[in-house]
């Protein structure tokens, strides 16, 4: 139990308090950049041709997609909840956008297609959880399978190849402006757009509010299911023009592309410093973590490591990261308590 | 007072299954009065709080704003009437700013909709200052005291321009310099003209800071009068007010050794130097009220939770802190407050939640023998005049008193010394309580000592040898049965002296 504190004695302890946490949540994205420059700098040490303009260029390629899910993972993972569906969405838009695209479709309307197809997986995802109330780690498990089967039944075992497609779709994939290619110039637009609504909108400080504890949101009279049902829209609608990204990069997809990436996207948004249990984090953290994950991927390759250290890598990175909160979560927690004690 | 109530509610019932919690309840706040709501825990308080705050819809009657019926069909249509709740655990956003606590949904806007964070952090300051308290707007509520907590709420019902504010104990967890702090604050709300109800189990605070008072008692309403004329012990029977009757047969019973002892026992911020004894064949209850810490102490008594200091004795052997394997071992049970969640596996059926805690006398072999666990079963379902149609059912179809007797059974199948019942027949008609009690009394005859938490004084009166009472986490009185009265009771757990 807290004692008594006098007013006047609180300002600083408050104050103080207050830059703690600064800290914390400055150092969670801090310390990714170090862990990037460092990574950056050690592989380039190594292999010089890491840093060249091409290695650059594939790397940013490289993160543009798994970036834009992150975005989009991390709107909903701050409303405390999750969406395992995104790799099964982004594998379905791509096949189903490419058939059209190589049927003579534009490309306006092939991008349409695909967010369209990626909001209404989004909006059933997004119904189930928060009007049904049924655990998002189930209804997005479920997704998860029933789009792959969908995916697979389209397919039909065949194969959408590069030279069908229009060549306009794959400079989108492949070209830059003023040197900086396409891809990742897209992702940031969105990045900085829907950072920009969470922090400076009243209804996106919703999301934060329902992550960090539902039973007030509900109390203080925040439209909980409807903002739910909306991240899980976004994260949807995001996913389909991942797919179509997809596509315009590679050319030649099967019918599982991005398969498997729910989890990869999960990390990187974890790594990002966006808490799992809600509330904490931002856009511009969770795409960092896409990067780190990304960049890892291609030194190991540069370092000639065994590609399959590169997974054990990410679950080291990811566990890591989980536990610095935790425990940094308990750190602060104490250390507040004592200095309201104290004050 | 003249005029139509700022907030009324007229004849309003409202039941939750089975349970009919407020029946037939009328209030009237007025602007510039602070009203208190009187009764014990479980007489309707909480949820006539939240049919105020939009969260329950009466079922009959109607909610009055300024003599206008209206219909809150959730928690935004009460704020948006005026009515701001304080709840006895705040509800605020651990990770967001105080700021952004105070004016989530309504925060100053500058060009294009967006927040006006310098606006925001400006406003919460003004209404800081107003209110007399340095609160930094900018800091993470999470690690605020529960007393900080509150003059956010406070400060979120006045950027609201609320004109009626509910506190529901808002003074179970502050100190006494917090609480001055908070009557102050209370008070200026007040006389600018805002309506407030009031509920706190220390009636001296009703005294000091009310000027009416409504008293409600299992569910319905009592009296509503002015707190001038009334004394401490006229309040304390309007919330009590029953005639005991003989239902409770505890029978004498000899003494034996004493079997549990609690010494200074210590759990930081929850209870202090807590001690007594349990002899064989005794039954002492543990009174006080909700939040009081005495489920709390069972809890470590039994090894749930830790402890901090002190130490806790079976039959003069002690038990290590946080062990409930040890705590069984050394023959203690504990049958706790909450039997769906704590209690019973609900998914399970009879006979196999029976069977949980004693799953290695049940050994045949390494697999558990099915017939040893139907039998031990019904051996203690006739033992208990357990009502049920088949043992294979799911203890889910059990009424609620046939579900405390299968907990019961469960545990007594462990043939305990020490037996901690918490809130043992609570939502269990009469009938089915007379026959726990009955049980209860049978096994002190047999030897065990009882130890037993209860909200329901008579109850507390009927059955115990010996009453302890706590009030905010200490022991306050130990009564033998002849000094133990309602009265008595009442005030060592309402911190007033005897």
């Amino acid at each position: 139990m807290t004692t008594a504190t006098a007013p006047p004695e609180q300002t600083t302890p408050a104050r103080s308090a207050r830059g703690l946490v600064d800290l914390v949540f400055r150092a969670r994205e801090l310390s990714l950049v170090i862990a990037l420059a460092a990574l950056v700098g050690v592989t380039a040490s190594v292999n010089g041709n890491f840093l060249s303009g091409q290695g650059i260029e594939d790397i940013l390629l490289n993160t543009a997609t798994l970036a834009l899910l992150a975005v989009g993972q991390s709107m909903v993972v701050i409303t405390r909840n999750l969406d395992l569906s995104v790799g099964s969405v982004v594998g379905l838009v791509a096949f189903v956008t490419g058939d059209q695209l190589a049927s003579g479709w534009g490309i306006l309307p092939a991008v349409l297609l695909g967010v369209a197809i990626g909001a209404a997986c989004g909006l059933i995802n997004g119904l189930l959880v928060s009007f049904c109330r049924v655990p998002a780690l189930v209804v997005t498990l479920g997704t998860l399978y029933v789009i792959q089967g969908i995916d697979h039944y389209i397919a039909h075992g065949r194969q959408i190849n590069a030279v069908n497609l229009p060549p306009g779709l794959l400079s989108l994939g492949n070209g830059s402006v003023l040197g900086v290619p396409y891809l990742p110039l897209i992702t940031l637009v969105i990045m900085v757009a829907i950072g920009y609504y969470l922090r400076s909108y009243p209804s996106g400080r919703e999301f934060y509010a329902i992550g960090s504890s539902p039973e007030a949101a509900r109390l203080a009279g925040v439209p909980v299911r409807r903002r739910i049902l909306l991240a899980y829209l976004v994260s949807g609608c995001l996913a389909g023009l991942a797919g179509v990204l997809w596509l315009a990069r590679f050319g030649t997809v099967i019918a599982d592309s991005a398969h498997g990436w729910e989890l990869l996207v999960v990390s990187a948004v974890v790594v990002g410093g966006v808490a799992i249990t809600g509330g904490v984090g931002s856009v511009y953290g969770a795409a960092l973590g896409a990067l780190l994950l990304t960049t890892i991927g291609s030194a190991l390759v540069v370092l000639r490591v065994n590609p399959f250290w590169q997974q054990a890598i990410t679950g080291a990175l990811l566990l890591l990261a989980i536990s610095v909160d935790r425990v940094l979560a308990l750190r602060l927690a104490r250390l507040l308590r004592n200095r309201s004690r104290h004050g | 007072m003249s005029g139509a109530p700022t907030l009324a509610l007229a004849n309003v019932s409202k039941s939750f299954g089975a349970v009919r919690a407020l029946r037939d309840v009328s209030l009237e706040l007025f602007a510039g009065e602070a009203h208190a709501l009187a009764g014990e825990n479980g007489a309707g308080k909480s949820t006539l709080v939240k049919t105020l705050a939009g969260v329950h819809r009466p079922d009959t009657g109607q909610v009055l704003l300024n003599g206008e019926p209206v219909v809150f069909t959730g928690p935004a249509d009460a704020q948006q009437a005026g009515v701001a709740v304080i709840y006895q655990e705040p509800t605020l956003f651990p990770d967001l700013s105080v700021a952004e606590n105070i004016f989530m949904g309504r925060q100053p806007r500058r060009t294009l909709g967006r927040i006006d964070r310098k606006e925001m952090h400006g406003q919460a300051r003004r209404l800081f200052e107003r209110l007399g308290v340095a609160l930094d707007p900018e800091q993470p509520s999470r690690g605020l005291s529960i007393a900080d907590q509150q003059l956010v709420e406070i400060a979120k019902a006045l950027s609201r321009e609320a004109r009626v504010l509910v506190m529901d104990e808002p003074t179970a967890a502050l100190s006494g310099n917090e609480v001055a702090r908070l009557f102050s604050v209370v008070e200026a709300l007040r006389e600018h003209g805002c309506a407030i109800l009031f509920i706190s189990h220390r009636l001296d605070e009703i005294f000091s800071l009310c000027q009416r008072v409504t008293t409600l008692r299992d569910g319905a309403w009592i009296a509503s009068e002015p707190v001038a004329g009334l004394t401490h012990d006229d309040l304390v029977r309007r919330m009590v007010g029953r005639e005991l009757g003989t239902l409770y047969p505890k029978e004498a019973a000899e003494l034996g050794e004493v079997a549990l002892q609690v010494d200074r026992l210590t759990r930081e911020g929850v209870f202090t130097d807590v001690s007594f004894q349990v002899r064989r064949g005794e039954i002492v209850a543990l009174a006080g009220l909700v939040g009081a810490g005495r489920s709390e102490v069972a809890r470590a008594v039994f090894g749930v939770d830790r402890w901090d200091a002190g130490s806790v004795s079976v039959a003069g052997r002690p038990l290590p802190a946080g062990s409930p394997t040890a705590a069984m071992g050394a023959g203690l049970a504990l049958v706790p407050e909450d039997r769906r969640q704590q209690g019973l596996v609900m998914e399970l059926s009879i006979e196999r939640n029976i069977g949980l805690t004693g799953l290695g006398s049940l050994r045949r072999g390494v697999t558990i023998s099915r017939t040893a666990e139907r039998d031990r079963a019904k051996d203690w379902a006739v033992r208990l005049q357990l009502k049920f149609a088949r043992l294979s059912d799911g203890v889910g179809v059990l009424s609620g008193g046939n579900q405390q007797k299968v907990v019961l059974a469960k545990w007594l199948a462990t043939k305990p010394s020490v037996l901690i019942v918490d809130e043992p027949t609570r939502g269990i008609d009469v009938g089915t309580k007379a026959e726990v009690h009955r049980l209860l009394s049978e096994l002190a005859g047999q030897g065990i000592a009882v130890l037993m938490i209860s909200s329901d004084l008579p109850e507390v009166l009927g059955m115990a040898d010996r009453v302890l009472v706590m009030h905010e986490g200490r022991l306050t009185a130990e009564l033998s049965r002849a000094d133990a009265t309602e009265e008595s009771v009442m005030n060592a757990a309402t911190g007033r002296a005897a």
